[in-house]
């Protein structure tokens, strides 16, 4: 057993150890060595909470089990998701934190005298509030994680689910949340404990439902957030500088996150979160569209654009991940190169269901990731490029953004595809995207329709190149 | 008079929010997705606390109904802990640079 000081002072390395862990990913050579200091920091946390006990009697066996029947699930599913899963993998590890949290705030209730924490219904006023606040985040967190997860698995409908007196409902609820713990700290009542893990975790299933999918960025950025702050209030109530450190850079993190995501599609925090974008007014601008002519074309008229051009740019979307296409992009971009033609990635910040989803798709089909350019770095050069080929992107690249402000999308930061001399977009109709409304591009001069599976698409455009 | 040591802690997480903000803001866009695998191993750090609930059985039962939560929450946090940091290492094995080698 060692002494509390002595493993308050490894808890603040490991937490210390955190945060280079984050620090590392500022760029990718020092990445790898930020996660190995993360596994370090984890496990110099969880070795020292044994020995600070001590008790390796009865209890410690069960631990080592679920420790390592956790372990392996966790390590089996990293080694055999697909990187298009991504995005619902990230949602499931967070209602996985969330419930984490509220079996250990359970636990705590409980059993306070393992904590240190007083005896039942006789709880410190402190660690009272601080453990329920932890288990009403943390339940929250796992409900709507769950959601997030089921509406990017494609279980639960992408579009936003909304109904009446939805908003004052919710206001309902988090109101009674505040009330509870109140009601809590006063009478000590496992009862109300109950009831506000009820209410908390029903609040998160309201709250994500109206959200619909490609809002999901945002969405899994701000459960990543509440997982963080549901860790720290935990921590507060473990008294555990480690949970307090992580809990706090976590959800900053998330909370950043969420930002950069809302700035990318120009809409504030809570209208996202209010939710049912795309479900209600702009079915009236769509119903008087006439049809306009576009231009389509063929696996070969791609190639040939393609091959006189001196460089290309890349614009990759959702619709890349869903086709899978991302390596017969590469192939494709690999005979470009062969022909000396000068190619580069164009990446919008909400592109995919979630933050970085396009860069790490690349990555994975070997893409360098010094020829992948954020939208700032490379929205002047699609003036002086020869090809754009949009590939499973939609609303990230329409023009109307900048031009109509009547659009919902007004205001929205996109790529400047159309100044390039020619457009290639690879889409399956002409269906709008998911803000519902036209894209501007399809109809351009300069824009050849390719109407195919992106993947499908891609491989033909390599066989005509070569 | 004493100072609470809950003062202590507070400033320990304001201090630690605006760490989280300057290193977060200083990741490179590219990696937000990694950082995100990431962040969820380390709040899985949470197994500590799991750890304490599951150890807390005594002799004669060791399970009880906190020591129950108190495994399965270990359980969670470690398909997160070796999750999350596996699958952020696969990930961060994927981002190469170009060969220079042409």
């Amino acid at each position: 057993m060692i002494s509390a000081n002595l493993s308050a002072i490894f808890y603040l390395i490991s937490g210390v150890l955190f945060i280079l862990a984050l620090r590392g990913l500022s760029s990718p050579e020092t990445s790898r060595q930020g996660n190995f200091f993360g596994i370090i920091g984890m496990i110099i946390a969880i070795t020292v909470t044994f020995l600070s006990i001590g008790n390796f009697s009865s209890g410690f066996i069960y631990v080592l089990i679920f420790l390592l029947v956790g372990g392996l699930i966790g390590a089996f599913i990293a080694y055999k998701i697909p990187m298009t899963a991504m995005p619902e993998l990230v949602a499931g590890f967070h209602s996985l934190v969330g419930l984490a949290a509220v079996f250990v705030a359970i636990s705590a209730f409980l059993n306070p005298q393992a904590f240190n924490l007083g005896s039942p219904g006789n709880i410190k006023l402190g660690s009272l509030i601080e453990m329920s606040i932890g288990a009403a985040v943390g339940a929250i967190t796992f409900s709507g994680s769950v959601i997030a997860f089921l509406k990017l698995q494609g279980i639960m409908s992408g579009s936003p689910i909304t109904f009446k007196g939805q908003h004052p409902l919710n206001a309902i609820i988090l109101i009674s949340i505040i009330v509870l713990i109140y009601l809590l700290c006063s009478t000590q009542s496992s009862n109300i404990f109950w009831i506000l893990l009820v209410i908390s975790f029903l609040i998160g299933f309201l709250l994500i439902i109206p959200i619909g999918g490609a809002d999901m960025p945002v969405v899994i950025s701000m459960l990543n957030s509440y997982s963080g702050w549901a860790a720290a209030g935990i921590g507060f109530t473990l008294e555990n500088t480690a949970l307090i450190i992580t809990g706090a850079l976590v959800g900053s993190s998330g909370a950043i996150l969420s930002y950069i995501m809302c700035k990318g599609m120009n809409r504030s925090f809570f209208n996202v979160i209010l939710g049912g974008f795309g479900a209600t007014e702009q079915s009236a601008n769509s119903s008087n569209k006439e049809q306009r002519p576009v231009k389509s074309g063929n696996a070969d008229d791609a190639a040939f654009l393609m091959k006189n051009a001196s460089s290309v740019i890349i614009v990759p979307g959702y619709g890349m991940a869903v086709a899978q296409a991302q390596h017969a992009l590469r192939e494709m971009v690999d005979t470009l190169k062969k022909n000396d033609i000068k190619v580069s990635y164009a990446i919008h910040p909400v592109a995919g269901r979630m933050p970085g989803h396009m860069n790490v798709l690349l990555a994975e089909a070997n893409v360098p990731y010094d020829e992948v350019f954020e939208l700032e770095e490379i929205n002047n050069d699609f003036a002086n490029a020869d090809v754009a080929f949009v590939i499973g992107a939609n609303d990230v690249t329409n023009p109307v953004a900048k031009t109509d402000p009547q659009s919902p999308i007004y205001g929205m930061p996109v790529l400047d595809v159309e100044k390039c001399k020619s457009v290639l977009f690879v889409k399956r109709s002409l269906s709008p995207g998911y803000a519902g409304i036209d894209n501007d591009l399809f109809y351009k001069e300069n824009t050849l329709m390719l109407f195919a599976d992106a993947k499908k698409m891609t491989e033909d455009i390599t066989k005509n190149l070569g | 008079m004493e100072i609470d040591p809950f003062i202590f802690r507070l400033s320990i997480f304001i201090l630690s929010i605006f760490i989280g903000y300057y290193v977060v803001w200083s990741v490179t866009p590219s990696l937000h997705t990694p950082l995100m695998s990431v962040t969820n191993a380390i709040s899985s750090v949470i197994i500590v606390g799991a750890i304490i609930a599951g150890l807390a059985g005594n002799s004669d039962s060791v399970f009880n109904s906190s020591s129950i939560f108190g495994y399965l929450a270990i359980s969670l946090a470690a398909v997160n802990i070796f999750g999350g940091f596996l699958v952020t290492q696969r990930m961060l094995a994927m981002y190469k640079k170009k060969k220079k080698d042409k």
